[in-house]
């Protein structure tokens, strides 16, 4: 399969992003890294760009992105490849007690 | 590194003493004896141990109940709050005979009636910069269940520079996160997130809302981390953060890697003491310098009694509520329109004020107000928060208007 060919991943939407995505837990979204991924998520649910992003375009740091288990800050960040059928989550800091 | 060096306190080391069971003791925990994995080893490494509470709230009060009853001889608990009705729907440590008591009062009463063999400790004080390092010290684990960010973060620093494990948890609506950080050769809480969001960005549980039996089963969670540590046994929650979605009933867990540039807990750490952690987190706030290090704490404010004698002058300024409806429901203060924070800039057009015209801003507590304040300002209004929001107009101004 060549690797440019499109994948389809599985984002999992946190509870206080879900009013960004009219209370979806989990959107599909097309691309073949992490960073596509999340283009494709915001072009559906544009509302998400500033809580996902700087206003410089990049990823905001209390926001943490998962491709299954693995923080991508320790893979190849936004550029972590995407394979069909992975688990994209998006982990953000809460502190409620 | 030096800060790690007197962790000896905690996981798997040997209790200093062996504190010997009373034949109370040895019914009451009778339980934990037959256990085979426990047994009364175990028992006594609870007995000889002590944990730190940050926080009698939501998580605490199941943690704290837990923890007491399994017999973990020492429970500090921090906490500056007095109860209030609003608590009883999640705070399980308090009945509705002490609303208006200090919570660390009546969290006493109760767990030293549940059982008195367990020494209470209470810390009646904020935990700020300035005490934390000498209270924690004090403990051989901390469980972080506080409701901000700034404390979070105190907590976490001041737990890696003493040495201390740190079993996390918080909780928002639906949603829980349980961790174990800052032990020897673990990550911390700026492992995982090295920057807090900017205030306003993410709902406290006040404004969010938050199922109530949410932190019952996510402190309970927390609290068998502790006792784990404190024993020995199993796997704790070291380098991974348990996700809980209470919606779908579902229990993840996610890898936490120790981030060899942590500011904090690296083996070259950028900051080896405790900071101002309201400025770290852009809160603005009366009694931390203004030393511009983000520009929301320069954001111009009115006092709920300026704003009241304006009123009451004929002069009042237009008033904006950004929070959701269902709020302005539990308490309203009169504003001339509401339009919700995460709304507010798409709707612009509809608000009832021209641009240049001077608009205060309010919400519950003041911290959605700042940030559209300084949307608002961005847009060339005239615009103010009201500080303290509706929290203190129900203190100050009105006492029937609803505190929630």
């Amino acid at each position: 399969m060549p690797d440019t060919q499109t994948r389809t991943a599985t984002v999992r939407i946190p509870t206080p992003l879900r009013s960004y995505t009219d209370g979806q837990a989990t959107v599909e979204a097309t691309g073949t890294t992490v960073s596509d991924v999340l283009s494709d998520l915001v072009q559906q649910y544009s509302d998400l760009q500033s809580n996902l992003y700087t206003e410089d375009g990049t990823l905001r740091q209390f926001v943490n992105i998962y491709v299954n288990d693995d923080d991508i800050r320790y893979l190849d960040g936004p550029d972590t490849a995407v394979e069909d059928g992975d688990e994209v989550s998006i982990v953000p800091s809460i502190a409620g007690g | 590194m030096a800060s790690h060096s007197s962790s000896d306190g905690a996981a798997t080391a040997a209790p200093p003493r062996a504190p010997d069971l009373s034949t109370d003791e040895l019914q009451r925990y009778s339980r934990h004896l037959t256990l085979p994995e426990f047994g009364r080893e175990g028992q006594e490494k609870l007995k000889a141990a002590s944990v730190l509470l940050v926080g009698a709230g939501g998580l605490g009060s199941p943690a704290a109940t837990y923890l007491a009853a399994a017999g973990v001889g020492k429970i500090g608990l921090v906490d500056f709050d007095r109860v209030e009705a609003s608590n009883l729907q999640r705070q399980i440590l308090y009945g509705t005979s002490d609303v208006g008591r200090p919570k660390l009062e009546a969290a006493r009463e109760r767990l030293t009636d549940l059982n008195p063999h367990v020494e209470v400790e209470t810390h009646d004080v904020r935990l700020t910069s300035d005490n934390a390092l000498e209270i924690i010290d004090q403990y051989d684990i901390v469980a972080d269940g506080t409701d901000n960010f700034p404390t979070r973060y105190l907590v976490n620093d001041a737990c890696v520079m003493t040495g201390t494990p740190n079993v996390y948890a918080s909780i928002f609506r639906f949603e829980g996160q349980v961790s174990v950080f800052a032990t020897d050769d673990g990550p911390c809480y700026r492992c995982l997130y090295e920057e807090p969001p900017p205030p306003g960005l993410v709902p406290s549980c006040a404004e969010g809302g938050v199922l109530g039996i949410l932190p019952g089963f996510i402190g309970t969670l927390q609290a068998t981390e502790v006792i784990k540590l404190i024993t020995g046994i199993g796997t704790p929650l070291i380098g991974r953060l348990l996700m809980v979605d209470a919606l779908d009933m579902n229990f993840r867990t996610l890898k936490v890697q120790k981030n060899d540039d942590c500011p904090v807990c690296s083996d070259n750490p950028t900051q080896t003491e405790l900071i101002d952690y309201e400025a770290f987190c852009g809160i603005p706030s009366s009694d931390s310098s203004q030393n511009g290090t983000d520009d929301v704490s320069q954001i111009p404010e009115i006092s709920v009694q300026d704003l009241k004698q304006r009123r009451d002058n004929g002069d009042a300024p237009f008033l904006l509520d950004v929070r959701k409806p269902h709020e302005a429901d539990i308490a309203n203060i009169g504003a001339d329109q509401l339009i919700p924070l995460d709304e507010l800039e798409d709707r612009l057009d509809e608000m009832d004020a021209e641009p240049g015209s001077e608009v205060v801003v309010h919400c519950r507590s003041g911290g959605r107000s700042a940030k559209a304040t300084e949307l608002l300002r961005k847009k060339g209004f005239d615009a103010k928060n009201l500080a303290g929001g509706t929290l203190a107009w129900s203190d100050e101004v009105d006492d029937s208007v609803a505190k929630y």
